[in-house]
């Protein structure tokens, strides 16, 4: 390795490091903090996909938990429906393709306005399917939900395994494979000259018209792919609780995917991933100690607001060129 | 090269555009004047699509695009500059010029390896910058800028687009007047290095007078007279209309 080369982009040793950091947190972490750890993965695949939409379209919408719903969805009917083909090879694929679908569809109604407008139409959408999911209760369990049995890898069965064990083992490195590549694909995207494109749009979408980029067109490659990362972290996520509910698509649950957005900063592009981290332990601790939990949470987004504006890793980063300079 | 048919177009009672006639030939540097409300603006956003005539018609190299839509009119060379400055505020001066680039390309379509892997888009981008005398400032933000090197900037987006048609609202409007000429000259010795040919919007008639080939002067719509930029400044109804100079 040529290390000019790779001392040019310190940014990607940070990376590695933490890649391999990541390696070895199964034998540091209890079950039950390993457990919260791979929430927050999975949020955090769902917050760099919500953040292809908010950060760098420009674009802010109530209504990615639909996505998210989505992909948990998919992994749950297959598993009370065609439990043959309950392996991770095909309910990924599954859950991606679903989760298309449906920001296909949604985005498709959602691009042809912007601003408050755009977000209200995106917390109508996912309230119709919430609404669904909560009605269809001989499909979908209703208000019950559906429980999620522990899937096949490549022929190989976890049957007789408790929940804990397999999250500890397979599942977490498999889990860290998807979030590898969701971080990687993500971070193409958006320092590509797609990534750039959207970029015009956020800044000034007059501007991009008249230099040649089809606005309505590139919102909703965003909106597509992003719900497809927000699809692949419901389905991930799945394994991890055990269970889904139709909740998943209520507003307040895309609330939540806004606010870990924002509790990490969504001007920077690893923002997201260490607000679904914090936004996981806080709020686990917040249930934990206080039945007013959602006045914590509530009192950190005002606290957030008016004093960190940029999130977390906003401050960090201005923190950081400042002592810098 | 563009060719102006009878345009017309009225806001209500208001005849923006009033039944025009104009054309422009192959690297021809042509500026319009008029008093506010002439119709300059809305002849330029109707000749780049941005808003629709109520009749007549437009040709650029003979084909009608009259009806096209901007992205259409932007393919065939058709580029503009705005008189309030349109960048993309966040990106740096770089990425404003390259995403133009990529865009005139059809490169945005490329999701997956980062833009500066597309070294030869980079090149060009510096080289754009260099020629209008941004150069050294390419890793700014526009928020960094002077007004007179964001105005240049605009046009420098416009320039990307490799547009054989420029169309220039008040490329100095809001610079400082000891850069207007520095800002201009940037400007026309760029537009005249790759025979683009331009229509200025602008109200200097120092910069009118010593940047274009002709000058068109538009009243309530209509064009009042065309010619020569001396001829035209001699004129008595342009000089009672346009300068307010009434000769006894």
């Amino acid at each position: 390795m040529d290390f000019k080369k790779v001392s040019k982009h310190p940014r990607w040793i940070v990376y590695a490091l933490f890649f391999i950091g990541l390696l070895f947190v199964p034998r540091i972490l209890s079950i039950h903090d390993l457990m919260l750890f791979e929430y927050g993965m999975t949020f955090a695949i769902v917050g760099l996909g919500f953040n292809l939409l908010l950060g760098y379209t420009g674009l802010l919408s109530f209504g990615h938990g639909a996505y998210f719903a989505a992909g948990a969805y998919t992994v749950a009917m297959i598993g009370k429906y065609f439990p043959q083909a309950y392996s991770l090879e095909i309910l990924i694929p599954s859950a991606l393709f679903f989760s298309m679908v449906l920001s296909l569809i949604f985005g498709f109604v959602c691009v042809r306005h912007t601003k408050i407008f755009f977000s209200i139409l995106a917390l109508s959408l996912s309230m119709l399917l919430f609404a669904l999911l909560f009605k269809l209760y001989h499909i979908t369990g209703g208000s019950d939900g559906l429980r999620v049995p522990l899937p096949t890898l490549f022929g190989m069965s976890f049957k007789g395994i408790r929940r804990p064990e397999f999250l500890s083992g397979t599942y977490y490195y498999f889990l860290l494979g998807m979030f590898s590549v969701s971080f990687l694909i993500m971070k193409g995207i958006v320092s590509s000259p797609f990534g750039k494109a959207l970029q015009a749009i956020r800044d000034n979408e007059v501007r991009a018209e008249l230099i040649g980029i089809r606005v309505r067109r590139y919102r909703l490659y965003a909106f597509v792919i992003s719900g497809m990362f927000v699809g692949l972290g419901g389905a991930l996520w799945t394994f991890v609780n055990g269970h889904v509910t139709a909740d998943l698509s209520h507003w307040v649950f895309s609330g939540e995917i806004v606010y870990m957005t924002l509790l990490g900063g969504f001007g920077i592009f690893e923002g997201p991933i260490i607000g679904a981290m914090i936004f996981t332990y806080l709020k686990l601790y917040a249930m934990g100690n206080t039945q007013y939990w959602m006045f914590v949470v509530g009192g950190t987004l005002i606290v957030l607001v008016l004093l960190l504006p940029n999130g977390v890793a906003g401050a960090f980063a201005s923190l950081w060129s400042k002592l810098k300079r | 090269m563009l060719t102006i048919d009878n345009l017309k177009k009225y806001f209500g009672f208001v005849k923006a555009v009033d039944h025009v006639n104009l054309e422009i030939k192959e690297g021809e540097i042509v500026s319009i004047i008029g008093t506010n409300g002439a119709g300059k603006t809305t002849l330029v956003n109707l000749i780049s699509g941005y808003i629709k005539p109520d009749s007549g018609r437009i040709l650029f190299f003979d084909q009608d695009i009259t009806h096209a839509s901007p992205y259409v009119r932007i393919k065939l060379g058709v580029g503009r500059s705005f008189q309030l400055i349109q960048l993309f505020s966040n990106s740096t001066v770089l990425d404003n010029v390259r995403t133009a680039l990529f865009s005139k390309y059809e490169m945005i379509k490329r999701g997956l390896l980062p833009a500066d892997r597309y070294s030869s888009v980079t090149e060009e981008a510096i080289k754009i910058l260099d020629g209008l005398g941004l150069s050294g400032k390419e890793s700014l933000t526009p928020k960094e800028l002077s007004e007179g090197d964001l105005k240049v900037l605009d046009i420098a987006i416009a320039f990307a687009l490799k547009s054989k048609l420029l169309l220039l609202d008040e490329p100095t409007s809001g610079v400082a007047t000891s850069d207007k000429f520095k800002v201009m000259d940037s400007i026309v010795k760029a537009i005249k290095k790759e025979r683009i040919s331009t229509l200025i919007i602008e109200h200097d008639m120092d910069i009118v007078s010593g940047y274009s080939d002709r000058v068109i002067v538009m009243h309530e719509g209509r064009i009042m007279a065309e010619g020569k930029p001396n001829e035209v400044m001699e004129n008595k109804d342009v000089k009672a209309t346009v300068f307010g100079i009434v000769s006894g």
